[in-house]
This record gives structure tokens, C-alpha cells and sequence, in this order.
């Protein structure tokens, strides 16, 4: 029962995280602030699927956990490329 | 058993938690790019990694189940958040963000014009040289 209680309270504070980065993310004043914000809202995220594994005692959600990482480092990388040069992928002269 | 997993995995849990938030925090009042990346990647990512292996930790010892693909989250995340970070801050500077009023000096900002405009002098040269050999070629 109490580990039940610690463990949403853990959501919660997972969920105050995430809606402060969004406030970051709509208020930010360069499009940088926006995408590190968002790049903290996945790793907020990864946290808060590794919290309902073990509320839920399930083993189902650990590829999930590997697959938000991937795609929020990969998405974050293009959108630096994207800043940086105008372009995500170069092409060769 | 089952119980001393528990109280690891909610301890580590909530410090993960509480680490999280500390750094949305961080990242709602710090004033510039630079600092805020520096309160939104390091503190998230002990956060996030204090939950994982809270986890893991937690059903290691209470079901004796080992998550290969949990390690490789931690690793994952541990080896990808301050790169992430590191490519968005030098995005920033090349974007020239501006620093916050505060900031007493820009250490970068000599060696970063110098660099760049050695960077431009080179390729003038090499598309010169190309020309040469081009010329060359011909005659």
C-alpha cells in the first residue's frame, strides 16, 4: 500500500516535470530552448514508463524505454543539424 | 525478500523523481540557453537513471529477473543526453543566441572567430587551387 502510494507519487512529480519543460517549450524564446526542452520531456518520459513497469509488475514496456531513447537523441541531433546549417542531411558537391 | 526490493526500488524511484523535477525547475527559471541546458541535462539525466535502476533493482530482487534491455536503456541514455545536449548548445552559439546580461565574459567568442574565419580563408584557397587544376587540365 505504501509502495503503491510512493510510486504515484513519483507520477506525479514526473508530471509536474513534463509540465514545466512544456512551458519552456511554448514560452522559449529561441527555437534551441524548444528543442532542449523537448529532449527533456522524452528523458521525463523514459522515467515515468519505468514507474508504470513497476506499478503495473509488468515486463512488457522495457523495449519502450530503449526505443523513446533512440528516437528523442535522434530526433534532438536533426534538429541541431537543422539549426546549425539549414539542412539535416548535406548533399555532396 | 520481497519487501527489502520495494523499499530500494521506491527510494531510488522517488529520488529519480524529485532529481527530474528539480531540473524542470532549473529549466523554467534560469535565464539563457547555455544555462538552462546545463540544468536540463545533467540533473535530468541522474533523474532518469536513478529511476531506471530503481527498476531494475526492483525486479532483480524481488522476481530474480535480470532486464538485459533495462541496461541497455541506462547505457543508452547515459551515453546519449549530454551529447544531445552538447550538440544543441553549439547550435545555439553558431545561431548566435545571445548570452544573458549577466554573463561577465565569452571566452569562446575570440577562438570561435578566429576558427571560422581560418575555416573560410582555407576553403577560398582550395576552391582557387580547383580552378588552377581545372585550367590546367584544359590547357
Amino acid at each position: 500500500m505504501i509502495f503503491e502510494t510512493v510510486l504515484i507519487t513519483a507520477l506525479c512529480i514526473l508530471m509536474l516535470a513534463i509540465l514545466a519543460n512544456l512551458y519552456r517549450v511554448v514560452k522559449g524564446p529561441s527555437s534551441a530552448d524548444r528543442v532542449q526542452a523537448l529532449d527533456s520531456v522524452g528523458i521525463n518520459l523514459i522515467a515515468s514508463i519505468a514507474v508504470f513497469s513497476v506499478l503495473l509488475h509488468t515486463h512488457a514496456f522495457f523495449d519502450l524505454i530503449l526505443l523513446i531513447g533512440i528516437l528523442s537523441f535522434i530526433g534532438t541531433v536533426a534538429f541541431a543539424r537543422f539549426i546549425e546549417r539549414g539542412v539535416v542531411i548535406e548533399r555532396k558537391r | 525478500m520481497s519487501g527489502s526490493g520495494e523499499v530500494v526500488g521506491a527510494i531510488l524511484i522517488l529520488i529519480g523523481a524529485i532529481f527530474s523535477l528539480i531540473s524542470a525547475i532549473g529549466n523554467v527559471r534560469l535565464p539563457d540557453v547555455y544555462t538552462r541546458s546545463h540544468a536540463a541535462s545533467k540533473s535530468s539525466t541522474l533523474g532518469v537513471l536513478c529511476a531506471l535502476v530503481g527498476t531494475l533493482l526492483y525486479f532483480l530482487i524481488s522476481d530474480g529477473f535480470f532486464s538485459i534491455r533495462l541496461i541497455l536503456g541506462i547505457f543508452f541514455v547515459f551515453l546519449t543526453a549530454p551529447v544531445a545536449a552538447h550538440v544543441i548548445c553549439r547550435a545555439a552559439y553558431r545561431h548566435q543566441v545571445p548570452l544573458t546580461e549577466q554573463s561577465v565574459q565569452d571566452e569562446l567568442k575570440d577562438y570561435y572567430m578566429e576558427n571560422e574565419n581560418l575555416e573560410q580563408e582555407d576553403k577560398a584557397y582550395l576552391i582557387e587551387k580547383e580552378i588552377e587544376l581545372q585550367v590546367t587540365e584544359q590547357v
